[in-house]
């Protein structure tokens, strides 16, 4: 057997969070190999909604948030496309003064953090965005939010990452992973082997089972949100847009196709997953309340992918408490594209200077040493929600827009 | 066994024959069919008020038309039968239905899937304008409706449905202007062999090739439709016939390179896809007695790879009849290994045909890098060969990446010609690139559909 390839970082798992993770590692000249199983970007970073959002994320995850609004406003230079990128602005509707006041909350308590929201009662809401339905009192807005194509964006962070220098691959499984006291050895199913003193867990849903065998098993579920995208319309959402309590999300690219998420889908086998018949039919019969201009328009395609979700919906994000060398970086709850160059570079960060410039505490993987069972579910079988009618009510009420 | 839990898909010769047989074993399936009136697209009905006789719309086929459309006809008080009704999604044993705007949904334990073909367009430049039609829809449009695409019309492309439509267009008053067909003689008598198996419909073939030459009409062997030119509409069509340019004035073109199976359904449905070389396609998996891979759902007909109507009709039988063995009725075992036999017979001829018109193999290398392949997202040769000098073999991958077969119609248009761009461009094997994944809706789904009470 050949020698394996000596590298100073390795990263399993080729989304956003590992690719931007590559990326920055390669840039300060490490030796950086990145193996992605399938393809770049295909079960969740590259086939989300596309929301680039800081607003209605949980006040703990900000700094970072801010931190990546910031990386995400050089993108041309970082990744060398543009990747359909737009701050168009984040309109979050409220469709009663239930759903108003808990906007307005957010508004106050996520002050200092950057967000500059701007509160609409329901007739600034009117002047500004006419074609946002009767449904909605108000809404709060944040204005340097956006939207950007995940299917090219995410696999550009790998190609960037390539082209800074990274050993980046498609169609690389990895089959095993050793520890042995100085360095991990990282074997894939055709063969190659790699030696590195860190290793970056970024797989995405599948991240568990790596932790769990460095002895510190985290109770992850996959889950599946549902999209579907309209055929090309006139332009008339120059936001994107979601709903303070969860339900629909919707934006509207510049071809005029309109993108829509709400309600989960199903796993078809572990590595693939669709979106359940109810949750369709729930966007097709709700959207136009919303947005009455999709009234007669017709969804073409429809599709999912395979998110990891932690109990409390924030990700695993820093070092391991029991591998030295061995950092995670996982479990975004649906919510990880805007943030995951942040958290890919925080990574990046640890392996270059032993800490990262904005503290990671809150997701540390130490917060489920107590209540870790020693059974997981398998990943592949667990869906997040059970499909149902119901199942338009996402996640995460509150801050389920992607 | 209740009549609900069996549920054919698809009214033509494979799904009207599976409802005859499962009806004279005293069972009442439900037919779920997206058109008017049933008989497939080779035998399809024209509307109640059209008054056209059955010789004038289907031809030499007109009493295996007609028998199709009387079995339907007497069926219906025994079967559930569901016409104008598109099945969209399919998931745990259920299908998701769309019938005039209310989404309804039906629930199987036993399901034949009939879902048949459409035509496989190999672009050509300025085939996006008004008056290019596919052959099929050609077809249609006269069987119908009762009128035709154009004044003058050229026919072009290969196969079987090329000489029968340009017949049926002559037949019916158009002016044909010439037939191009991309399969050269010498194929056709290498074929000979082959289809001397099936005599009859090798005399339908000869038969149609030579009245439109006696009716002076052009046939063309061993040429290629170049490019389609016209400003709102088609002008003239140019073609090459060796190194010769030559161009033809028309109004309208038909064109196709033979059938491509609608296959979307049995993927939803998550039947395992195996290649076909015959057919050039990924196709559903079907044992010989016309089981998929998948528990209780069968396939039969064009849906599961091209063998034509008669195959169909047999097929539809054979699947039911193995349904019913599977389900643990005594069926007629001999009349089971007969239409094995018999569609052993009809896949000799099927080779033959291919080799009677094979599939233009340079097409990929020729394509123009400006000519649009995907109509629906706009994408041209030369931005699928672009995506694939970035790295990009599968045909998945090249669809995230550049948008091809992402639009309205799934690729059901433009996936086989861009998955052979993409094979060509990537120095691959055809079978090497993939399949393009089905996603639902199978068809597109209007936002404020109803669901059924």
């Amino acid at each position: 057997m050949s020698l394996p390839i000596e590298v100073d970082a390795l990263v399993i798992g080729g989304g956003i969070v590992g690719a931007s993770a590559a990326l920055f590692l390669a840039r300060t000249g490490k030796r950086v190999a990145l193996l992605e199983r399938d393809f770049f970007g295909s079960h969740s970073s590259g086939v989300n909604y596309g929301g680039v959002r800081r607003q209605g994320r949980p006040l703990s995850q900000l700094p970072l948030s801010q931190r990546a609004h910031a990386i995400w406003g050089d993108l041309h230079n970082l990744i060398g496309i543009d990747g359909e990128y737009l701050r168009s602005g984040h309109l979050k509707l409220a469709r009663s003064d239930k759903d108003m006041a808990a906007l307005v909350a957010y508004e106050q308590a996520s002050r200092g953090f950057g967000l500059d929201l701007q509160l609409l009662d329901r007739g600034q809401l009117r002047a500004r965005f006419p074609w946002a339905g009767d449904v909605a009192v108000g809404a709060s807005l944040c204005a340097d939010d956006g939207h950007a194509n995940p299917r090219i964006v995410s696999p550009a962070f790998a190609f960037a990452a390539g082209r800074a220098g990274a050993q980046v691959s498609e169609q690389a499984h990895v089959t095993e992973v050793a520890h042995d006291g100085n360095a991990f050895s990282v074997t894939t199913a055709s063969g190659q082997r790699f030696r590195s003193p860190w290793l970056l867990n970024c797989a995405g849903a599948w991240a568990a089972q790596l932790a769990e065998q460095f002895g510190e098993p985290v109770p992850m579920r996959s889950g599946h949100p549902a999209m579907l995208v309209t055929e090309p319309l006139p332009l008339f959402m120059d936001v994107s847009t979601g709903v303070e309590g969860g339900g629909i999300y919707a934006r509207q690219v510049a071809r005029g196709n309109c993108v829509l998420g709400g309600g989960q889908g199903f796993p078809v086998d572990p590595t693939r997953a669709r979106p359940g018949q109810a949750a369709i039919l729930e966007i097709l019969r709700n959207a136009v309340e919303l947005y009455p201009a999709l009234a007669g328009a017709q969804a073409i395609r429809t599709w999912s992918g395979t998110e990891g979700y932690l109990p409390d919906r924030e990700p695993v994000l820093g070092e391991s408490s029991t591998q030295p060398g061995l950092l995670h970086g996982f479990g975004f709850a649906g919510s990880g594209f805007q943030i995951g160059p942040a958290a890919g570079e925080a990574l990046a960060q640890i392996v270059c200077s032993g800490s990262p410039q904005i503290a990671l505490d809150a997701f540390s993987i130490k917060r489920f040493h107590a209540v870790s069972q020693p059974t997981l579910q398998p990943m592949h079988s667990a869906t997040a929600v059970p499909t149902g009618t119901d199942n338009v009510i996402p996640l995460l009420r509150g801050r389920s827009q992607p | 066994m209740k009549g609900s839990e069996i549920v054919i898909v698809g009214a033509g010769p494979a799904g009207v024959r599976a409802a005859q047989t499962l009806v004279a074993y005293g069972l009442q399936p439900c037919l779920i069919d997206e058109s008017l009136r049933g008989g497939g697209q080779i035998y399809r009905r024209q509307p109640g008020n059209f008054k056209r006789s059955a010789k004038a719309l289907y031809g030499f086929e007109a009493s295996k038309a007609q028998a199709v459309h009387g079995t339907l006809d007497r069926l219906r008080a025994d079967i559930d039968y569901r016409p104008e009704t598109l099945v969209w999604n399919a998931e745990e044993q259920t299908l998701d239905t769309l019938c005039n705007g209310v989404a309804g949904q039906v629930p199987y334990q036993h399901l034949i899937v009939a879902t048949g073909a459409t035509d496989r367009i190999l672009p050509v430049p300025g085939w996006t304008l008004p008056g290019v039609y596919s052959l099929g829809a050609a077809q249609i449009a006269l069987k119908f409706q009762g009128c035709a695409i154009g004044e003058r019309v050229v026919f072009a492309g290969s196969g079987p449905l090329l000489y029968l439509v340009a017949y049926q267009y002559a037949k019916a008053g158009a002016k044909v202007v010439a037939v191009l067909d991309s399969s050269p003689l010498a194929a056709q008598t290498r074929a000979l062999p082959a289809l001397l198996g099936q005599p009859a419909t090798l005399a339908k073939g000869m038969y149609y090739r030579g009245w439109l030459t006696a009716h002076g009409i052009p046939v063309h062997q061993g040429v290629q439709l170049n490019g389609i030119q016209g400003q709102q509409r088609v002008r003239s069509v140019e073609w090459l016939a060796g190194e010769q340019r030559k161009t033809l004035d028309c109004d309208a073109v038909a064109f196709a390179h033979a059938l491509r199976s609608e296959t979307q359904l049995a993927d939803l449905l998550g039947c395992e896809f195996s290649w076909s070389a015959l057919n050039r396609a990924w196709l559903p998996s079907r044992d010989d007695s016309g089981r998929s891979s998948v528990k209780g759902v069968y396939l039969a007909g064009d849906g599961a790879g091209i063998m034509g109507a008669d195959a169909a009709e047999m097929a539809g039988e054979l699947a039911a009849l193995t349904l019913l063995g599977d389900t643990g009725h005594p069926i007629d075992q001999a009349r089971s290994a007969r239409l094995q036999q018999k569609l052993d017979g009809i896949a000799r001829f099927r080779h033959g045909l291919e080799t009677a018109f094979p599939f233009p193999e340079d097409w990929a290398a020729k394509a123009p890098d400006a000519m649009t392949v995907c109509r629906c997202e706009e994408v041209s040769a030369g931005d699928i060969r672009q995506t694939v000098a970035q790295g990009h073999w599968d045909v998945n991958r090249v669809k995230a990446m550049c948008r091809v077969g992402m639009g309205r119609c799934q690729g059901r248009m433009c996936g086989l010609a861009a998955a052979e761009i993409v094979a060509h461009a990537s120095g691959r094997d055809i079978a090497s690139v993939g399949r393009l994944r089905g996603q639902a809706p199978i068809k597109p789904l209007p936002f404020g559909v109803e669901a059924e009470q």
